[in-house]
């Protein structure tokens, strides 16, 4: 009898000191690790070590799965911006996008000022992929539109050139040091993958708004933050340095990793 | 190893307590129990799964759903539990809703309290990190620390096969099968026989952590991946699915929590001094040799 109240009172104790730990936890010590630092650089490397090993096991061309009509089971989901704001893009929507060009600018040899038109007589390719944002979710919708590497190939890349950017018409942020547009950028291996493609159609319609209209691109292999709406310029460049803070993206700017494989 | 080479106070203790009238609460020798690859690896795992718990979380709360198969029903249902908050006629109200059920959870879930203000947000800020919603933060430590935890449990893996940890303590054997009822028994009775083994339960509790839910969880987040998913095509696959991954290892983060809070209780239940010191020194006071049947099996320092 003695044994059991002793065990009796450990267990009470017991309970006490677990129920502290998890109000320990609580604080917020941790905090911290959001600001740029030491820390926050030798968490950050394992970024480097993911994106290594991703690379290594993926290689350039292995494809994304592709899934079958009968997945479509609903409108893809939209995220971040949804209804650009902007007067230039409410313009050009107003228009139905008639005078609405991409540009292919940078490091190339013969910059480009592309028509949707003229993508959309471009060979296209149509994929059923699954969209996975960076937030949890997933959904499953069919895309249309022009590979990628053959607009680079038209623009004739110039060697020195490493990096893809995406410049976009929507403002996602307004600051007091101005307003900021989204912008991202993939590197040539993944511009250049056979599933990255600019699209213009969506589960056989054109592109709603909702979703990027009148461009977007797809890079099926990495997260949803990856692959910019409303795109009106892609430019070719060596280093991320002139954009933004030099993170190579909107959200990479914002702490996101730029890979954005997982 | 003998009593000697621990130190004289260790022996000065057995010595004082052989009279002593508990049988089970009496002084045995001290053995060197855990090496130190053992120990430095259980606490690398406790410092990595502390940080992947709660930077999970944060992860989590950014789309506090879970589903089953490859996509996440909007214009369907296919949602396992959802966590969400709304505004009623009497308040603000956080509610949990599990295969269609639905629980008022306000103060836990959906709806949490920080510094007097209610803030709709899936698990409260005491249970994240950071404190606040900042899923690029959580991404970076959840990241770092499933690298640590992988490499790990991959040194641990090899250091326990060179150095016989894993046959000798680990693996279980007939007769702990035999013994299980028992050991059962033992462990509802609070009774416990401090030994070189582990006993029959701790076994497949800790060959459960080590060889099951570690790896599961490992599998499930690689399942996450777009990039993993293109490199290897059949693992979401295999789980059913990108979102089923997803549920799976929320789910396996439960038991892992399950596993802490039950590691602790039992930590404390057969003595927390003996046990801390252990993992931390990898020394151990066993049961008197009088114990039937509980000779210590002993071994040297070296």
């Amino acid at each position: 009898m003695s044994i059991f109240r002793i065990n009796r009172r450990k267990f009470l104790a017991a309970s006490s000191v677990a129920a502290s730990g998890l109000m320990l936890s609580g604080c917020d010590v941790f905090d911290g690790l959001a600001a740029d630092g030491g820390v926050r650089d030798v968490l950050e490397s394992a970024n480097d070590l993911t994106y290594r090993v991703q690379r290594l096991l993926a290689g350039r061309d292995s494809l994304a799965q592709e899934f079958s009509e009968a997945d479509i089971r609903q409108p893809q989901r939209p995220n971040g911006v949804t209804a650009p704001d902007d007067s230039i893009y409410k313009d050009l929507l107003s228009r139905d996008f008639a005078d609405w060009r991409l540009q292919v600018a940078g490091l190339v040899e013969k910059p480009l000022s592309l028509s949707r038109d003229e993508l959309q007589k471009m060979p296209s390719r149509t994929q059923i992929t699954r969209h996975d944002c960076v937030e949890g979710w997933s959904c499953i919708a069919k895309w249309t539109g022009v590979p990628l590497a053959l607009v680079l190939d038209e623009a004739k890349v110039k060697p020195q050139a490493r990096f893809v950017v995406f410049h976009c018409l929507d403002t996602i942020e307004r600051g007091l040091s101005g307003d900021v547009k989204y912008y991202g950028s993939i590197d040539l291996i993944d511009a250049r993958h056979p599933q990255t493609i600019l699209a213009y159609g969506l589960n056989g319609k054109p592109l709603p708004v909702e979703n990027g209209a009148p461009l977007r691109v797809r890079v099926e292999r990495q997260l949803g933050y990856k692959m910019p709406k409303y795109i009106n310029r892609i430019e070719l460049v060596d280093s991320f340095a002139a954009m933004g803070f030099g993170k190579g993206g909107y959200w990479e700017d914002r702490g996101y990793d730029w890979f954005g494989g997982m | 190893m003998d009593l000697s080479n621990s130190g004289s106070s260790n022996e000065g203790r057995t010595a004082a307590s052989a009279g002593a009238p508990e049988p089970s609460r009496a002084a045995g020798p001290v053995i060197y129990r855990q090496s130190l690859w053992t120990r430095l690896t259980h606490w690398l795992w406790a410092i990595s799964l502390f940080f992947l718990l709660l930077s999970g979380l944060q992860i989590f709360n950014a789309h506090p759903v879970l589903y089953f198969g490859d996509q996440s029903g909007f214009g369907f249902d296919n949602a396992v539990l959802a966590i969400g908050a709304e505004n009623t006629e009497t308040g603000a109200v956080g509610h949990t809703t599990v295969f269609g059920h639905r629980f008022d959870t306000s103060g836990l879930l959906g709806l949490s309290w920080e510094d007097g203000q209610a803030v709709a947000r899936g698990f409260p800020s005491w249970a994240t990190i950071p404190s606040y919603h900042d899923l690029a933060t959580g991404r970076v430590v959840h990241f770092f620390f499933a690298w640590m935890l992988s490499a790990t449990l991959l040194l641990w893996l090899l250091g326990s096969l060179v150095n016989g940890h894993l046959g000798r303590d680990l693996a279980p054997r007939l007769s702990d099968l035999r013994n299980l009822p028992r050991d059962v028994a033992d462990h509802v009775r609070l009774r416990f026989h401090h030994t070189r083994q582990y006993n029959t339960l701790q076994k497949f509790a800790y060959g459960g952590v080590l060889f099951a839910l570690f790896p599961l969880m490992i599998a499930t987040g690689l399942a996450m991946s777009p990039t993993m998913n293109a490199a290897l095509p059949w693992l979401p696959e295999v789980f059913g699915g990108r979102q089923t991954a997803r549920t799976i290892h929320f789910l396996a983060m439960l038991l892992l929590v399950g596993f802490f809070v039950i590691h602790m209780l039992m930590i404390l239940a057969a003595g927390p001094i003996n046990e801390l010191r252990s993992i931390v020194t990898g020394w151990y006071r066993t049961d008197p040799p009088t114990h039937a049947g509980m000779q210590p099996e002993v071994r040297s320092r070296s």
